[in-house]
């Protein structure tokens, strides 16, 4: 069971502005924090781990004090049960794949451990490789696997499916899912893209300007303005077309052309190369299996 | 026939100039490059004098400063029976001041120029900071370590006003190459001072080459 509260300034493109957040994470929980860049999650993650300290603050472990703001307890970073995946991977140049692993053994572990997750995660063809060798998606691997080998209370994942493509991100989300369980552990995870906090998490953290916005399930969370019967569209006016007594206005929303039928009225208002939201209500969607 | 002296004397300066400088070097550019002390700009500043100091002011302050007529000479001659001024020791010691910079600035910013989160992950991984510079910073900058020792090294053997100005010309103890062609040239032999020269010439420029070339090789192994 995690405990966290942190008050601090943080300095952003817009000024500064305060983290004042707390929160409560039971233990073995997947949980997401989702939010805006800038918000203040990978900065949530930092003062968790101890990299950033924070003006005020009060993290408690499974009844054991990390921090709080009278310094009285202060559990230095390399003393925290915790495994930090890195945005940029941050593995170890000099060393190989199976190197960067045995580099997180502490004195008196189990070299076992190293090669049964050189197994798990699919590396052992790897593992005499050095990391400017892999590919995105192993690196993340490797790095995944070496913040487990100190076999952590809690993960620590700073949005390390950012830099890989949709395909591999997928992939990916098992691998993570596989260890959060097989090593029972506590995982929070920096994220702002949806599906992936859908299938990954028990529970989401909504953080907007350094503040919690809200918290729960996330299909509870997400129910109100991202989900609903009602589609949504943002995109750009690149033709208007007169047809007989109305126009046809073609709308580019992502790779797709979507065409809507407007009034001479609503022509008025538009012109090509506008931003325009393009929405619907109450139709029945069809959903089909592309892969 | 010339005296091998000056020779050996000058490759034993730079040697001993450059060990001392690379264990002075590692913790203060560790020091440099992660503390968030204030006035670190001045300890830098002060570091980098020598790249545009003439070496006949710093030898000159080094003068004042070692002369047993002078506190601190005279000091160090009561205390500890040693003299500075027109010893190899206190060559040693305005080498050691003089290539400061050259040691320090490549190794510097090849602490800079390394990621933070590799040290950090280092620390999550549950290792202290020694280990982390050790096994995981030091490694990584090889390119930098090299430069700053060959630099060094190089540089000292180039030294000619601090040398002149605390050392004088005093065979076996302070007359290095550099001087021994001055003195050559001096008193007109100039055979003598040609081949001194030569042989500086060919050895700095064949360090220099060797160091050009591992670093390309560094530089294509590494992503850094």
């Amino acid at each position: 069971m995690i405990q966290f509260y942190a008050y601090k300034m943080l300095q952003t493109s817009k000024g500064t502005q305060p983290l004042n957040v707390s929160f409560n994470i039971e233990k073995g929980q997947f949980v997401s924090l989702y939010g805006n860049s800038g918000a203040g999650k990978t900065t949530i993650l930092r003062i968790l781990a101890g990299l950033t300290n924070a003006e005020k603050l009060l993290i408690e472990v499974d009844g054991e004090v990390w921090d709080s703001s009278d310094k009285k307890h202060h559990l230095s970073i390399q003393k925290r049960s915790i495994g930090f995946v890195f945005q940029d991977f941050a593995l170890f140049p000099n060393l190989t794949v199976k190197e960067n692993l045995e580099f997180a053994l502490q004195k008196n572990d189990n070299k076992k451990i190293v090669e049964e997750l050189l197994e798990l995660m699919e590396l052992e063809s790897l593992q005499q490789s050095k990391p400017q060798n892999l590919s995105g998606g192993q690196k993340q691997r490797v790095a995944l696997a070496r913040a487990i080998v100190r076999q952590p209370k809690i993960l620590l994942l700073d949005e390390p499916l950012s830099a890989v493509d949709d395909e591999m991100r997928f992939k990916l989300q098992d691998y993570i899912l596989k260890v959060h369980k097989h090593y029972k552990l506590t995982t929070i995870l920096v994220s702002h893209h949806l599906p992936e906090l859908y299938k990954l998490s028990d529970k989401v953290i909504v953080i907007d300007k350094g503040k919690i916005l809200k918290e729960g399930k996330p299909n509870i969370v997400f129910s109100e303005q991202k989900i609903s019967s009602k589609f949504k569209l943002t995109g750009e006016i690149i033709e208007i077309i007169k047809s007989d007594i109305i126009y046809v206005v073609n709308v580019l929303a992502g790779n797709n052309i979507v065409k809507v039928v407007a009034t001479e009225d609503e022509i008025n208002n538009l012109k090509v190369g506008q931003k325009v939201l393009v929405a619907s209500k109450a139709f029945n969607p069809m959903i089909q299996v592309i892969e | 026939m010339i005296d091998l002296e000056p020779l050996w004397l000058t490759a034993k300066l730079a040697l001993v100039t450059t060990s001392i400088l690379l264990v002075v070097a590692l913790p203060l550019c560790y020091w440099l490059a992660y503390s968030k002390f204030k006035f670190k700009v001045v300890v830098e500043a002060i570091i980098s004098l020598p790249l545009v100091l003439p070496p006949s002011v710093l030898g000159f302050y080094l003068l004042i400063a070692f002369s047993p007529e002078n506190g601190f000479g005279k000091f160090l001659e009561e205390h500890f029976n040693l003299r500075l001024v027109f010893s190899f020791q206190g060559l040693i010691i305005a080498s050691v001041l003089y290539s400061l910079p050259f040691m320090i600035n490549p190794i510097l910013s090849g602490l800079k120029n390394l990621p933070i989160s590799l040290q950090e992950a280092s620390f999550t991984l549950g290792k202290s900071k020694f280990i982390t510079l050790v096994k995981i910073l030091l490694p990584n900058i090889k390119a930098s370590l090299l430069t700053g020792i060959v630099m060094t090294f190089a540089h000292t053997i180039g030294e000619f006003g601090v040398v002149l100005m605390i050392g004088g010309s005093i065979p076996k103890e302070t007359k290095v190459v550099s001087i021994a062609i001055y003195d050559e040239v001096q008193s007109m032999n100039y055979h003598n001072a040609n081949v001194y020269a030569g042989i500086l010439l060919a050895f700095t420029f064949s360090i220099l080459l060797a160091v050009h070339l591992i670093n390309n090789k560094f530089k294509q192994k590494s992503l850094f």
